[in-house]
This record gives C-alpha cells, sequence and structure tokens, in this order.
C-alpha cells in the first residue's frame, strides 16, 4: 500500500503541475481526491490493513493528501496568475495613441492682457471701475482740460453722436476717444482715496490697417489721495512693469505732455530683444514706449470738486492692441477683430 | 522736426557730444529724438576727381574711356557713357568697392572690353536733384549724328548732311574742330562752316571734336531741341541728363559728402503740441543748451535798410484784430530771384526743405531757425498798396498757390488789398500776388495769427499746410519782428534786394507775459523731492523764464506754461525724470479687487471656454444693412439705433442694438475661411437709444454661436443649459419661439428666468444663413447678461445626504406629437405628492406601434421619503397621481 501511496503521489503531482486550466485542475482534484478519487479508494482499503500498520499508513496517506491539495491550491494560484497576465496582456492598448480630448475655447489675446494688467493692480489695491462707450464732450474733453479748439475735438479725429450746442460743446455726445474720461467720472462719484483702473473699448477715426483701427482698448488708472507725488508714480507703474516684464526690467520715464496731467511722461521699458542696443523691434531705439502717465492736472482734480491743497494725485493709460501685439508677435492689428479661429486657437 | 545738428552749433555748441549722447539727453530732457541720420553714411569711397583725358571708346559710338586723377600717385581708368564731360572737370568718382545712397554697390569691371575701376556719378546717383546744386543743370546741344527719323514721316534733315548745308533760315550744319573750357560749363568752339570756319561760346556740355551741330550763323548760338522745335525721339541722346560737374572748392581725392555738404547728421524730433517753439533751431538750441548746460549764442539781425521808406508805399491794416493779434511786415523792392547760396539749400535740405529760389528759401529758412512762418508776395499785386487782415466775405473766392479756386467763408481770416483776398492768413498765398521771376518788390509778412481759427480754416479748406501746421498751435506774438528782421538781414546777405527802410507792425492785441508765483515746497510735494530752491531758479533762467523776487514771468514762447504745476514740469524735467526719488504711495490703504459683477463676468468667460467656445472681440458699429441681413423686421423699435454722425463709413456708421450681426459676421468670415468648425462666445455691449439722457442705455450680453464639429440643436442648448448651471442660475424656462425671422421657426427658444424674458437661442433660419453665405446650420444665441447674473444663487447651503434609499420608476407616456416636453416634465413635477426628486426624460419613440400623430415619452423617476424607507405602495400613490395630471393637463396616457 505504500507503494500504492507513493505512486498516487507522484502521478498524481505529475497531473497537478501539468493541469493548464482551472477545469483540468479540477478534474485532477477529483480523480484523486474526489469521492471517487484514488486516494479516497485506496483510504478505504485501510480497513483492510494490519492494526500496526494503519497508523503509518494512514500518517502515509494524509502526507499524500496534503502535499496534494498542497500542489492544487499552488497551481491554481499558479493558473489564476498566468489567466490574469494573459488578460492583462490581451487588455493593453497603445498609450501613445491621443486621448479624447475636452475641446476647451480660448481666451482672446487682448482679454488676456488686460486681465494680466488687472490682476496685477487689484492685487495693489485697485479697483476696476466701468463708463459708458457713448460720453458726454463734457467728460472726453472739457473736464479733462482740452478745451474747444484741440484737434481731438474735430470731426476727423472723434465720431459724433449729436454736435451739441454752444461753445464749449460740453453737451456734444461721442464715442469716447479714450478711457481717460472714468478719471472724471470716478472723481464726481467716489471720494479719496481713490485707486482705480478702468480698462474698456475707445473709438477713434483711422481706418482700418495694420496698425490702426476705428476701435481699441485701454486702460486707465488713477489714483487721489493726499500726499501723492511724482515719486509715487515712478514707483508704482515700476512696480507694475517690472510684473509684467519681469524683475530685470528697466524703465525711462520722459517727459511728455498730455492735457490732462502736468508734469506728464511717457514710460519705456527697456527693449528685452537687443537689451537697449537697438534692434528692428524697438526700431533702433533700444527703448519701448509702454504709456503714458502724469500727475493729475490740478485744473482736472478742481473741476471734480477735489481740494488741491489738501489732495493730490497721478494717472495713466495704456493702449492695450500694442501691448498684446508686441507680446504675442502680432503683425496685423487687422488680425485682433478678424477673430479667426485659427488665430484665437493660438492663446 | 528735422534739425541740422552743424545748424544747431551756430547757436549753442554740441560738437563734442556723439550722436547718441546727444539722443539721449534731449530726450529724457522732454525733446523725444526719433533717429538721428548720418547724411553721408549713405557714401562711402565716393570721392572728386579730376578728368586727365578722355579717349572715345574703341567698342563703342557711345562710350568714352576717361583717366581720372583721384589724389592718388596714378591716375584711374574709368568708362562713361555720358556725354558732358570734359578734360580738366572735376567729377564725383564712385571707386571700385564704393556705395552710393540706396545701397547701390560700385565694384571694378569691364565695359565692352575695357577696364573701369568705378563710375563717375550725376545727381541722380548721389540722391540729389538740380535744386540742390541749380548750377548744375545741363543743357544740350542736339548733334546731327544722333538724329532719328519719326516713325512713319520723312526726314527733316538729309542722312548726308554735311558742314555749311542749311538746316532752316540761318542756321546751317557745323562740324566742331576744337572744343576747349573756358570756364564752369562755358566751351569755345571752333566750327568748320563748310565755307569757312566759326569760332564760338557754348553753354552745351555734351560736344567734342567731330560732333556735327545745327550753328545760327547770326547769334552765333549751338542750338539744341527746343530751338530746333524738335523732339525727343528725333535726336534720343539730346537728354539734359549726365554727370554732376562739379563747381565747388575742392581738389582730387577729397571726401564727396563734404564737398556736397552731406557731412552733416540730422537730428528728427517728436515734438509734443504744447512746444510749437521747438519747431525751430532756435527753440531746440535753448532746450540742448539746458540739457548740456552751454551757453545759447543767439544772434541779433541787423538789417542796413537803406532803400526809401516802406512808408512812402505801403499801409497795413488789422481789421479783426481778434484773429490777428500782431502783423508786422518788411517791403523789399528791386529783387533778384535766383538760386539761393550752397549753405543755404544744404541746410534746407537737411531739415527735408525743398530749395526753390533766394527769396522762397529766405522765408523757409527763418521759420525753420525762428519757428516763425513767413508769407512773401508781389507788392505791385496788392491794389492800392493796402494790406488788409479780414474775415473773408461772403461768397469771395481765391486761388491759392497750389493752383485750386478755394471758396472761402466768412469764418476764414484773410490778407486782402483793397479789393480781394491776396492770400488765406496762415494758410497759403494767393495765386493773384505770386512771385515770379517778373517780380521786383516782394513785401515779406510776419503775422501772429489765431490758432484755432488757422487750423479750422485749414482743415475746412482741406489744405494742411507747413505754415498752418505751426500756426495752429498758437505761436509767440513777440517772434514776428524779429523774424521779419532775419529775412531781410539774408536779403542783404544774399543780395537779392535792396530793403526799405523801416518796419510796418501792427499791433491788435498787446501781450502781457504770464506771471506765476515760485512755490518751491509747492513744487517739491507735488514732485516728492527736496529739491532746493536755488537749483530750480538756474533751471528756470536756463530756460528764458525771467525772476524778479518769488514771481516768475514766463517767455512769451512758451503760452504752455501758465500754472505752478507747469513750473514744477519744467524743474523736473532739467533735475531729470530719472533722478526723481521712487516710492510706493502711503496714506490709506484700500481695498481693491473686481466687483461680485465683475468676478461672475469672469467665471463666466471660463466656463465658455470650459465648454468649448472661444472668445471674440467685435466692432460696437455696424452697417444699418447687417439688420435686413438677420431679417429684423422693419418695424422693429431695434432698428432704431444710435447713429454716428461722421462715420468711417457705411459699414461702421451705427451703434448695435443687436449682437446678433457681429456673431454672425464673425462665423460667416470663420466659414469663408474654410474653418471647418466654429464655437464662438463674447461678451459685449449693445447700445439703446434712451430717451430719458444724452446717453445711450449700454446692456451688456453674452453671445455665443457656432457652426460644424457635430454642433446640433441639443448640444448647443446643453452648452448655454451648462453656462447656467455654472453660474447657479435656476428656474431656466424655455418656451418656443416661432415668430423670431432670424431663427429657424421651428428651433428656437425663448429663454426667461423667473418669468423675464433674458433672451433667445436657436438655429439661424437658413435666409439667414443665406444672406452670411453659409449653407450648413448655424446657431446663436443672445441673452442679456444683468438678469442673468441678478439671478445668480451663489450663497451655497449644504443639504443633508439622504439617509432612506430612493426607489427608481421608469414611466413612459403616449400624447400628441406636439406636446412639449417641458409641460409633461413639469406635471410629473406637480403631479406627485411630494416625493418625486429626479425627473430624467430618456427616450422619445415616434412609429409602429405608436399611433401616427402620437409619441411615446419615456422618464426616470426617482421617489424619496426624507424620514422612513418608501413603500411601494406609498410610491405608487405619487406615480398614479402624476398619471392622472399627465392624463388631465397633457392627454397623456401610460403606454
Amino acid at each position: 500500500m505504500k507503494e500504492q501511496l507513493a505512486n498516487i503521489r507522484q502521478e498524481a503531482l505529475a497531473a497537478i503541475r501539468s493541469a493548464d486550466a482551472a477545469a483540468v485542475l479540477d478534474q485532477v482534484r477529483v480523480q484523486y481526491l474526489g469521492k471517487k478519487g484514488k486516494l479516497t479508494a485506496v483510504l478505504k482499503q485501510m480497513g483492510k490493513l494490519p492494526a500496526e500498520e494503519r497508523p503509518v499508513i494512514g500518517q502515509l496517506a494524509n502526507e499524500v493528501r496534503e502535499a496534494l491539495t498542497n500542489a492544487i491550491a499552488e497551481q491554481s494560484k499558479a493558473l489564476a496568475e498566468t489567466a490574469l497576465n494573459l488578460k492583462l496582456a490581451a487588455e493593453t492598448v497603445d498609450v501613445t495613441i491621443p486621448g479624447q480630448r475636452t475641446a476647451l475655447g480660448h481666451k482672446h489675446p487682448l482679454s488676456i492682457v488686460i486681465d494680466e494688467i488687472t490682476d496685477i493692480f487689484t492685487g495693489m489695491g485697485f479697483q476696476v471701475a466701468e463708463g459708458p462707450e457713448i460720453e458726454l464732450a463734457e467728460y472726453n474733453f472739457t473736464k479733462l482740460n482740452t478745451e474747444e479748439g484741440h484737434p481731438g475735438r474735430e470731426w476727423t479725429d472723434t465720431f459724433y453722436i449729436s454736435a451739441g450746442g454752444d461753445d464749449p460743446k460740453n453737451d456734444a455726445v461721442l464715442l469716447r476717444s479714450q478711457t481717460s474720461p472714468m478719471q472724471v467720472r470716478v472723481m464726481e462719484q467716489q471720494k479719496p482715496p481713490i485707486r482705480i483702473i478702468a480698462p474698456g473699448r475707445v473709438f477713434r477715426k483711422d481706418e482700418a490697417d495694420a496698425t490702426h483701427s476705428p476701435m481699441f482698448h485701454q486702460i486707465e488708472g488713477l489714483v487721489v489721495d493726499k500726499g501723492i507725488t511724482m515719486a509715487d508714480l515712478k514707483g508704482t507703474l515700476n512696480e507694475v512693469i517690472r510684473a509684467l516684464y519681469g524683475p530685470d526690467s528697466k524703465t525711462r520715464f520722459r517727459p511728455h505732455h498730455f492735457p490732462f496731467t502736468e508734469p506728464s511722461c511717457e514710460v519705456d521699458v527697456q527693449c528685452v530683444e537687443c537689451g537697449g542696443k537697438g534692434c528692428s523691434v524697438c526700431k533702433g531705439e533700444g527703448w519701448i514706449e509702454i504709456l503714458g502717465a502724469g500727475m493729475v492736472h490740478p485744473k482736472v482734480l478742481e473741476g471734480c470738486g477735489i481740494d488741491t491743497e489738501v489732495y493730490s494725485g497721478w494717472a495713466f493709460g495704456m493702449g492695450v492692441e500694442r501691448l498684446a501685439m508686441r507680446r504675442f508677435g502680432i503683425k496685423d492689428l487687422r488680425l485682433i477683430f478678424e477673430n479667426d479661429v485659427r488665430f484665437l486657437e493660438q492663446f | 522736426m528735422k534739425l541740422s545738428r552743424k545748424w544747431l552749433n551756430e547757436f549753442v555748441d554740441c560738437s563734442s557730444v556723439s550722436d547718441k549722447t546727444f539722443a539721449e539727453a534731449m530726450t529724457i530732457s522732454g525733446s523725444k529724438v526719433e533717429v538721428i541720420t548720418d547724411l553721408g553714411a549713405a557714401f562711402h569711397n565716393v570721392v572728386v576727381g579730376r578728368v586727365l583725358s578722355e579717349e572715345r571708346h574703341p567698342n563703342s559710338d557711345h562710350m568714352w574711356v576717361l583717366q581720372v586723377d583721384v589724389g592718388e600717385a596714378e591716375p584711374v581708368q574709368i568708362c562713361t557713357g555720358a556725354w558732358n564731360v570734359h578734360v580738366g572737370d572735376l567729377v564725383p568718382v564712385a571707386r571700385h568697392k564704393s556705395t552710393l545712397p540706396g545701397g547701390v554697390k560700385i565694384t571694378r569691371g569691364k565695359l565692352r572690353g575695357v577696364v573701369s575701376n568705378g563710375m563717375l556719378c550725376g545727381l541722380s546717383e548721389l540722391g540729389l536733384e538740380v535744386r540742390d546744386f541749380p548750377y548744375a543743370v545741363i543743357r544740350p546741344a542736339a548733334i546731327l549724328g544722333d538724329y532719328h527719323v519719326l516713325p512713319g514721316e520723312k526726314p527733316s534733315i538729309s542722312p548726308d548732311i554735311a558742314p555749311g548745308d542749311k538746316v532752316y533760315g540761318k542756321v546751317i550744319a557745323a562740324r566742331v574742330t576744337a572744343c576747349e573750357t573756358v570756364a564752369y560749363s562755358t566751351y569755345r568752339l571752333r566750327l568748320d562752316t563748310g565755307a569757312g570756319e566759326a569760332e564760338t561760346e557754348t553753354r552745351c556740355p555734351n560736344l567734342h571734336v567731330g560732333d556735327l551741330i545745327c550753328y545760327h550763323t547770326g547769334t552765333g548760338a549751338v542750338l539744341g531741341l527746343d530751338d530746333l522745335h524738335a523732339q525727343q525721339a528725333e535726336f534720343p541722346n539730346c537728354i539734359p541728363d549726365g554727370i554732376f560737374i562739379l563747381n565747388e572748392d575742392c581738389k582730387p581725392g577729397d571726401d564727396l559728402p563734404a564737398v556736397l555738404g552731406l557731412d552733416d547728421h540730422v537730428v528728427e524730433f517728436e515734438i509734443t503740441p504744447n512746444r510749437p517753439d521747438c519747431l525751430s533751431v532756435i527753440g531746440l538750441a535753448r532746450e540742448a543748451s539746458a540739457t548740456f548746460r552751454q551757453p545759447l549764442r543767439l544772434h541779433a539781425p541787423e538789417v542796413r535798410g537803406d532803400g526809401p521808406s516802406i512808408l512812402e508805399d505801403a499801409d497795413v491794416e488789422i481789421e479783426d484784430g481778434d484773429l490777428c493779434p500782431r502783423y508786422t511786415g518788411r517791403l523789399v523792392r528791386n529783387v533778384k530771384i535766383g538760386p539761393s547760396p550752397k549753405w543755404m539749400r544744404e541746410r534746407l535740405r537737411a531739415s527735408g526743405v525743398r530749395p526753390i529760389n533766394n527769396i522762397v528759401d529766405i522765408t523757409n529758412y527763418v521759420m525753420l531757425e525762428y519757428g516763425q512762418p513767413m508769407h512773401s508776395f508781389d507788392f505791385s499785386c496788392v491794389d492800392g498798396h493796402r494790406i488788409i487782415v479780414r474775415r473773408a466775405l461772403p461768397g469771395e473766392e481765391i486761388q491759392t498757390l497750389d493752383g485750386n479756386a478755394r471758396a472761402l467763408t466768412e469764418s476764414m481770416l484773410v490778407i486782402a488789398d483793397e479789393h480781394k483776398p491776396v492770400g488765406v492768413a496762415g494758410v497759403m498765398g494767393g495765386m493773384n500776388s505770386e512771385i515770379t521771376g517778373e517780380t521786383r518788390d516782394v513785401f515779406f509778412e510776419s503775422a501772429n495769427f489765431n490758432g484755432v481759427s488757422i487750423r479750422k480754416t485749414a482743415l475746412a479748406l482741406g489744405m494742411r499746410t507747413e505754415a498752418s501746421g505751426r500756426y495752429e498751435k498758437g505761436l509767440d506774438p513777440m517772434n514776428t519782428l524779429p523774424a521779419v528782421q532775419r529775412a531781410c538781414e539774408l536779403v542783404e546777405l544774399l543780395g537779392c534786394g535792396e530793403v526799405a527802410a523801416g518796419v510796418i507792425d501792427v499791433v491788435a492785441q498787446e501781450f502781457s507775459p504770464t506771471a506765476l508765483r515760485l512755490e518751491p515746497e509747492k513744487i517739491n510735494r507735488l514732485l516728492g523731492t527736496e529739491i532746493s530752491e536755488q537749483t530750480m531758479r538756474e533751471i528756470l533762467l536756463s530756460l528764458g523764464f525771467t525772476l524778479e523776487g518769488d514771481t516768475v514771468y514766463v517767455p512769451s514762447w512758451r503760452s504752455d506754461v501758465e500754472h505752478y504745476s507747469d513750473l514744477a514740469e519744467e524743474v523736473a524735467r532739467f533735475y531729470g525724470y530719472d533722478n526723481l526719488p521712487i516710492t510706493l504711495m502711503r496714506g490709506e490703504t484700500t481695498r481693491g479687487g473686481l466687483s461680485g459683477k465683475q468676478k461672475a463676468e469672469k467665471e463666466l468667460g471660463e466656463i465658455c471656454r470650459g465648454l468649448g467656445y472661444s472668445e471674440i472681440l467685435t466692432y460696437s458699429f455696424i452697417s444699418p444693412n447687417y439688420y435686413n441681413k438677420i431679417r429684423m423686421p422693419e418695424d422693429d423699435p431695434r432698428r432704431q439705433s444710435v447713429t454716428i454722425l461722421n462715420p468711417l463709413g457705411e459699414d461702421t456708421s451705427i451703434m448695435r442694438t443687436t449682437s446678433l450681426p457681429s456673431l454672425l459676421e464673425t462665423l460667416a468670415r470663420n466659414d469663408s475661411h474654410h474653418n471647418p468648425s466654429a464655437r464662438l462666445y463674447e461678451l459685449c455691449r449693445i447700445y439703446l437709444p434712451d430717451e430719458t439722457g444724452p446717453l445711450a442705455d449700454e446692456r451688456q450680453m453674452l453671445s455665443m454661436g457656432g457652426y460644424g464639429g457635430g454642433l446640433d440643436f441639443f448640444t448647443f442648448k446643453g452648452a448655454i443649459e451648462t453656462v447656467f448651471d455654472a453660474l447657479g442660475i435656476h428656474g431656466v424656462r424655455y418656451e418656443a419661439c416661432r415668430d423670431n425671422p432670424s431663427y429657424h421657426p421651428g428651433r428656437c427658444a425663448r429663454v426667461s428666468i423667473g418669468g423675464q424674458e433674458i433672451g433667445v437661442f436657436g438655429q439661424l433660419h437658413p435666409l439667414v444663413g443665406k444672406n452670411y453665405d453659409m449653407d450648413q446650420p448655424v446657431f446663436a444665441a443672445e441673452l442679456a447678461l444683468e438678469p442673468m447674473l441678478a439671478a445668480r444663487r451663489t450663497e451655497i447651503v449644504y443639504r443633508p445626504l439622504p439617509r432612506f434609499p430612493a426607489v427608481e420608476r421608469d414611466i413612459a407616456v403616449v400624447c400628441d406629437a406636439d406636446v412639449p416636453v417641458a409641460q409633461l416634465e413639469d406635471c410629473i413635477s406637480r403631479g406627485g405628492k411630494g416625493l418625486v426628486q429626479e425627473v430624467r426624460l430618456f427616450d422619445i419613440y415616434t412609429g409602429k406601434p405608436i399611433p401616427e400623430g402620437k409619441k411615446s415619452v419615456a422618464f426616470s423617476l426617482r421617489l424619496r421619503a426624507e424620514d422612513h424607507t418608501l413603500t411601494d405602495a406609498e410610491a405608487e400613490g405619487d406615480i398614479r397621481s402624476i398619471l392622472d395630471l399627465l392624463a388631465r393637463e397633457c392627454g397623456a396616457v401610460l403606454r
């Protein structure tokens, strides 16, 4: 019987190891360990054995059973692993095939620039003011120290909705030619301290070409408070330009003229292309003009009922299109308002 | 403004300052330099040469081989096709490896087998014209060997014509047997006249030994084309062009630009309109003097003025003193019109002004130097010798110097005599008093006019001139006298006339200088500086201000300075903007940031982009025709638009009252650019006329739209619904809109929130699509932003998660095909007894076995109670109640 058990063990282990599927393995299990299995059959003959042999054979039989059970469990685990591996292999995909994307829309380049500048200023305690695009001449010109007779008031330069009555034609209605009337509107509605920017559309009578558009965008800024100085103007605008052009950017403040600021200046940033040596981007000047600014003209403050003995202020205005064109390398302004999706998708 | 640095140095010595330093320093002190041009930079290796010998080219009948002395030991050989060169002439030589204006490079080469070591240059090759060097004009003789018969005509000159043969009248053919240069462009010829010999002098430079010419036996003249009444085609080589024979004080080897006065650097400034004084050499010299701290050397004109007094002849009267504060003039008799001297022409040219003749050049020169426009006119044309400055009379006309007839209006100021206007004041003179070759007496006008009036006149007449451009900025009334004195000084210097004694100077408005208080503390407070009063005083003095105690008197040429803040700018400019301290604002802090509405708009943009829609920006103005394109009814109130009185054109003439056309224009443009699909949005304004005030009612719209890429009604609607969901806008209702002519009548929805209509969206009407040349389905939405944002629920209140399970029930009902799903949903929501938590449409079916005209609509319902697990009976109860309402209100029965 010993021999018989050894044979069964050997035979069964071979069968288990060669089982290549769960079903085959189960068959083997039934064949040897099932109720009618070969091992069971041997055990049934145990009774016929002499009593002294029984414990020995019994132990042996149990060992065989345990060996087979373990072998089956092991083989079953191996088979499961193989099956899983096969399944995984079958499920393999080419991960380099593009995924299914959700097509996102794009922000217009001008909005990118406006939002960026707005973020810088709101972070410095500025609020964003909004106002009418169809405006009174009084706000667009007169209250900005731009009297009747100034070329900007001409019909060749500004779009008019109604001509207005007597001189100065304060009641004339026009499409605002600058965002500066927002200075007046804010000062009339708000007490100092004032810190606002006002981005928006403006209109001038220029035929559309690569560098002109009858409609474009500006960002106005205004600060009014006690003891505001031109040094503050320089400090704040320097910070803004560093935020826009990087911490190492160099600025230049140069005298200029605007009717509603005095002293006035234009602010240049050193050309990043050539580092100030002069190149095609800066037209050989080494500097690129970014914005106009100045101390709010005392006449403008007084016209808005602000006591110039107590308060002073500074203001700036910048053109958004030129900034965006330079920033993104857009060579033709018309593209900005053409809104071709192949253009928009690049932003 | 173009400024010659040589001219500037006459008033302030900046000769040691490099161009780069000059540009930077002037820019920083407020006179922005655009560019500095080295006039001679275009020349390289171009020198003066002297022609040593001249031989005919062995292989060409129209070329010459020259030996030219270029200041070196050996002469160089140069071939030329020009006929006006003679031995001894000084000529411009572009040597081997030289550069000429326009970037033209000259190298050694062979011309028909003969080596040429460069090129001789004509005026045009040097970037010049005859006006720059009037003496260099070429008057060629007609050479009979060059004669060509005009096509289809009989020859007027026999091909075998010989010396002595008659051409016509006293004109015969003669052969040049000797030619000698006796003076600049003056040649003594010996002629074979057939019968004998003759000698004559000519200024025609194109003659050489052997040439057969036309000779007038009476006058001794050698004839040109005009004399022969011949056409150019008959003598193709008889052209007023050739080498520029130099008549300058120079020698072989001299660098040509210096010889021609091109050794100058021209600075181009951008001058702001408040500084007309800087549109002059003296004005800029004053700025340069303060910038470089160099003395300003002004020159007081000295006029002999020894002709008979002006008062014997002339009289000036200002009738309209409001438009002419001052009129100053002098008279010059017996003028000799001719070219002005080289130094003057060089300076004019460097300043971008073409030389014309001495009198015109003097007025331009003075305008550039002093900034005072001057006008000179023929005094004999002034009837009564009385000059009257007055407004034009009704119906008056004048022919201006540009040859155009101008209808004048009563608001325009004219310079008139007793009978007629002789010029439009400050804009342009009249043809009737133009200076011609016959002019004897010239009146120099140096006046001060009202700037606004001049600008309006120039604008109305459509003729903005150099003079009007200056006057319109408001000029210095004290400048008229020095300017006219300078002009007369130049007349005497150039010897081109006799200046009459005396000056006419009529002052209609007395000038008194602006006086300001010097308040150093106030200036420092504005600038944030601690500049000493002494420094401020020095700066102001250097700019021509005068100081008496604390009073600052503003110089007459600085009408822009009228306030202490203006003084602060003067101080800041020369203290240096770069030297102002850099500080951050003190004082109360302010709470910055976006308002709720601005944040919502930003969020809205992000949502739209998240849905695949790209932002566009479109013009606020549109064409009235756009309303037709979107089929807006004729009587639609939205056709009442805010209209631009002076539009650029019809296409941009009215302010839009709807965002739809701008969107459709953009979509159509994308389609025409063959972009297969587009999804676009814009947060834009529309402009509605407002009867209650002078301005418009500007409203913000969310405009969305697209085509292609599988976009259909429900994907588009889904995007709009998602926008509402993401913004927290609930209770949005959609109903069919069949009467909006812009949209497909069966695919258009009216959108409302809380009973308020906020807009419309849908598929475009095919007829509108056709108007935009689009035949595929196009979708568009127009939604009013304000009510949308007002309906937002931004406050978030947490609801506990359900503790009891839900019951799912599907129902399918059959109803008439035209019952809207929204109505069925509404019944379901209202029909239950409060257990329905969610209704979801999952199927709509038509066709067998559903009867014709009916549809089956299937919903999935979720029912739940907050406080216990629902029993089947409870759920059934709600469902039954829902089905009852569906049957009652919609005629829908359970399938």
